[in-house]
């Protein structure tokens, strides 16, 4: 298991790996030759002591630098690979980036300003390498904040690791796959898991469902992990009987009752678990009983590394799992004053069980993303027609939310240009929408109403879910 | 219109707006091949429960997810009837 004093590299070496293979999209790289040969080679010893942004599309190029720079840097800034290139800057300097890795066919070719800037490749360059550790590195996750500009959050080594003690070892059997990019929390679990205990099949975002599990059938996947979003997908290909893992885990969504019994059927001989963790609680517990929700006992259960609490409805952890703190200086401290981070998820009781009932703040989670309504409403409330809008989710079966928006329009005195009426109103508005979001930001639907409710303290009023 | 020109549609909307190409609507035609992705999925069931009234996901018994257009469409005509 990792220790405080062990590079992710010597780590995952005295777990005994062996054959453990990396599988990218079209290509695999076998752990143990990492001994003898380098994805950085000569390059690598340039990068010692400096803080470096991973700002590579790749993910099986991204993994590889990873355990390559953990106990060699300083600090590694992971940009997960939708990063708005707007957003760039900002992470730059608020991390204090003084070095970086990209793909070798860099996705945008106007230069980061950043000395050293180096490509790597999903391979490995044989040659001899001294793999020394000088520093504890530090890891810096992103994770979107309300204004659409990603938060900073600080992790380590031993805070990220720290759900694995009592996960299955053993090496070459497990076989992990993931829909995941192992830039993002979730993911980053699976990919940190996956190299203590065996192999891993990377996805690739331009990959059908379909060519994906085939690739993880051909790997022999054992052990797979989504979103409920992505595991409807999978459902939906027709193609989910193509593995036959032993294990089969969702995350980063609340996991209904319809979509654990699916996976159930369709996966008769596996364990179906569901997953609570988030970029600043880390992992929170595992249900595998098959129900939906979480017994209430883990709640304030004693003798365990992970404390649960609720408190003003919202599931708060306090665990060795816990991010550090966020970056920079303006930010709110991470935990609260009884050192428990909020999750800002809403639970409640029923019948013995917490139920996950949306997020404080009205945060919208799509497929798995988080929305903050704020930085949609900014968007359509700086549409000329507009004078006021509220962004709200709606339940939604396939993506477990969509987003919807009311609009009260602005007299048509003041408005510059001719305003159409009815649909191609709303469509103007969801076009001007799509120009500057990501798709997953843009509102499903548009109501276009008479008024919305601002309360006594002059904000709008939000739905509590 | 019917139940299964409402869906195609609909279909047709949402391809267009997500400026995503739509494959020829078929029974046969697989969902995943059909061109949309899950966000499309979730916007085309969204505005069917505005338009249909009905979402028969939500159904209290467990759903088979469809995989083919023909299935989808089974889906919304068995959940109505």
């Amino acid at each position: 298991m990792p220790s405080k004093s062990r590079s992710l590299w010597e780590s995952i070496t005295a777990a005994g790996i062996r054959s453990s293979r990396l599988y990218g999209i079209d290509t695999a790289v076998t752990l143990a030759d990492l001994a003898h040969a380098s994805s950085l080679g000569g390059r690598l010893e340039q990068l010692r002591g400096r803080t470096v942004l991973l700002a590579i599309k790749d993910q099986l190029t991204a993994a590889l630098a990873m355990i390559e720079l953990d106990g060699v840097a300083q600090r590694m800034v992971l940009c997960p690979p939708d990063l708005l290139p707007g957003h760039l800057p900002g992470v730059i300097k608020g991390a204090g980036v003084n070095a970086c890795v990209r793909d070798a066919a860099p996705r945008d070719t106007t230069g980061l300003g950043i000395e050293p800037c180096m490509t790597s490749e999903p391979k490995l360059l044989p040659g001899e390498v001294t793999r020394r550790r000088s520093h504890a590195t530090e890891w810096i996750l992103l994770t979107s904040g309300t204004t659409g500009a990603p938060k900073l959050v600080l992790h380590d080594l031993a805070s990220l690791t720290s759900a694995l003690a009592g996960q299955p070892s053993a090496p070459d059997t497990i076989v992990w796959s993931t829909w995941y990019d192992i830039r993002r929390y979730g993911g980053l679990q699976i990919f940190l898991r996956a190299v203590h205990a065996g192999s891993l099949v990377l996805s690739d975002p331009a990959e059908s469902v379909i060519d994906f599990l085939a690739r993880a059938a051909a790997a022999r996947v054992t052990h797979i992990s989504g979103t409920p979003s992505h595991w409807r997908r999978a459902l939906m290909s027709g193609a989910a009987g193509t593995i036959s893992p032993r294990y089969v885990r969702l995350s980063g969504e609340i996991a209904d009752q319809a979509v654990l019994d699916s996976l159930r059927a369709a996966y008769p001989h596996a364990t179906v678990a569901h997953a609570f963790a988030s970029t600043e609680a880390g992992v929170g517990f595992e249900v595998r009983d098959g129900l939906a929700g979480f017994p209430a006992t883990m709640v304030s259960a004693p003798g365990s590394s992970v404390q649960l609490r609720v408190t003003g409805e919202t599931l708060r952890i306090r665990s060795p799992g816990n991010a550090h703190r966020y970056l920079s200086e303006e930010a709110e401290p991470l935990q609260g004053a009884d050192g428990y981070v909020d999750t800002g998820d809403r639970v409640e009781p029923r019948a013995g069980r917490y139920f996950f009932v949306g997020r404080r703040g009205g945060v919208i989670n799509v497929g798995g993303l988080k929305v903050h309504p704020e930085e949609i409403e900014a968007v359509i409330n700086s549409h000329p027609w507009v004078r006021m809008s509220l962004v709200k989710a709606r339940r939604n079966p396939i993506t477990g939310a969509v987003v919807t928006a009311d609009v009260v329009l602005a007299d048509e005195a003041g408005a510059t240009g001719e305003r159409p009426g009815g649909e191609a109103l709303t469509r103007e508005l969801i076009d001007s929408c799509r120009r500057v979001l990501a798709p997953h930001k843009v509102p499903a639907m548009i109501r276009i109403v008479p008024a919305l409710e601002v309360s006594a303290s002059g904000k709008l009023v939000r739905p509590v879910a | 219109m019917s139940m299964k020109s409402a869906i195609a549609a609909q279909f047709q909307q949402v391809a267009s707006e997500q400026e995503r190409t739509l494959s020829p609507l078929s029974d046969e035609l697989k969902l995943l091949q059909s061109g949309l992705d899950s966000l499309s999925f979730a916007i085309i069931v969204a505005r069917l429960e505005d338009s249909l009234g009905i979402d028969p996901f939500r159904s209290s018994e467990a759903v088979e997810f469809p995989v083919t257009f023909g299935d989808f469409v089974r889906l919304y005509e068995n959940f109505a009837q």
